[in-house]
């Protein structure tokens, strides 16, 4: 009796596996779908533009032509390092060091997480939401995504040269002190427990 | 197209190495969740390379320099912000600009609205943000940002 309950045990589960697997297929084929879909419509849409505005044609093909040689250099990496943290960072040690409890030392670590990176703005999105899936508070995520956004290190070396140092330096203090105004206001206003409930 | 490696990628490549001669199922899995995450958001990265171009055609910087460079009023502090929400250039373009403008005579105010909402705001990445972070997300934090960044604008007008 016993042996034919764990058969049977043993059958469900693997129901269950192929059930999720052929999920994951559907989407798979779905989401390729969706980009072919989406680079004919904005294929037509680049003819539509050469044939009404030649002359700021090459304008638009040279600036997107840069950011999708930094997005093709950059996202493939982010993506991969982004699925190890997922299989290897326990939930908990995320929730310990940016969870609700983690006060003021948890503030201070998304400044630097934020500081650290230079890669542009789509590829902090990714990284805050899996942040928020395992358990970080809503106020360091936003103080992540802010800080990585406006207040990256080499960008300020730039500033500084260019647009001078008093403005540089109370831009960065007035931002800070913003960014953590708007986290925290934001931690108030949104409740972000359906993204736990997701995965 | 050159199809160089970044450094970026070295890395990864190389952390990856380590990580499937420690576990390979659990590496495998690793990949899987990258590409299947990758295309999910191919369609949104697509969208934000085109809808950049297409900005950056009927905006050019040289506009901005125009319209900044003009008379200081509460109108250009607010349009000025708008333009830096609504565009996506590259700092090392968007600060020596800035940089030009003040130094021709513009006023801090409407330059420093210019490049709080350029970094902080973005309506091309909205797409992504909204795929990623949801709609509630989204629009508290842009819309804040905007506010914040007119706030931030004239306090560094005052200061400087």
């Amino acid at each position: 009796m016993a042996a034919a309950n764990n058969i049977e045990n043993q059958n469900k589960k693997n129901k269950k596996e192929e059930m999720v697997a052929e999920k994951r297929r559907q989407k798979f084929n779905q989401n390729i779908k969706k980009t072919i879909k989406t680079i004919i419509f904005w294929w037509l849409i680049l003819l539509g533009f050469r044939y009404f505005f030649p002359d700021r044609f090459s304008a638009a093909i040279s600036m997107s032509s840069r950011y999708l040689k930094e997005m093709i250099l950059v996202f493939p990496a982010v993506l991969v390092i982004m699925g190890l943290a997922d299989r290897w960072v326990p939930t908990s040690m995320v929730e310990k060091y940016l969870g609700h409890n983690s006060s003021f030392q948890g503030k201070f670590l998304a400044v630097f997480l934020g500081t650290l990176p230079t890669g542009p703005m789509y590829v902090a999105f990714p990284i805050a939401a899996e942040l928020l899936r395992k358990k970080a508070s809503l106020s360091n995520v936003i103080i992540f995504l802010g800080v990585w956004a406006s207040l990256k290190v080499p960008q300020l070396g730039v500033e500084i040269q260019f647009v001078g140092l008093k403005f540089s330096i109370l831009r960065f203090i007035f931002t800070l002190i913003s960014i953590f105004i708007i986290g925290i206001l934001m931690e108030k206003i949104i409740d972000t427990s359906e993204f736990n409930e997701i995965e | 197209m050159n199809y160089g490696c970044s450094s970026y990628q070295y890395f990864c490549f190389t952390f990856n190495y380590i990580f499937i001669l420690k576990n390979r199922e659990k590496s495998k899995e690793a990949l899987k969740i990258a590409l299947s995450k990758g295309l999910g958001l191919a369609p949104q990265l697509i969208s934000l390379v085109a809808v950049i171009g297409i900005i950056f055609a009927f905006l050019p910087p040289e506009l901005i320099k125009e319209f900044l460079g003009g008379e200081f009023s509460l109108i250009q502090v607010g349009g000025a912000a708008l333009f830096g929400a609504v565009m996506m250039i590259p700092s090392l373009i968007a600060l020596p600009l800035s940089g030009s403008l003040i130094d021709a005579g513009a006023s801090y105010t409407p330059v420093a609205a210019f490049i709080t909402t350029l970094t902080m705001v973005g309506f091309v990445t909205i797409p992504v943000e909204l795929k990623e972070l949801g709609k509630k997300i989204t629009i508290y934090r842009n819309g804040l940002a905007l506010i914040f960044a007119v706030i931030i604008a004239f306090m560094i007008g005052v200061f400087i």
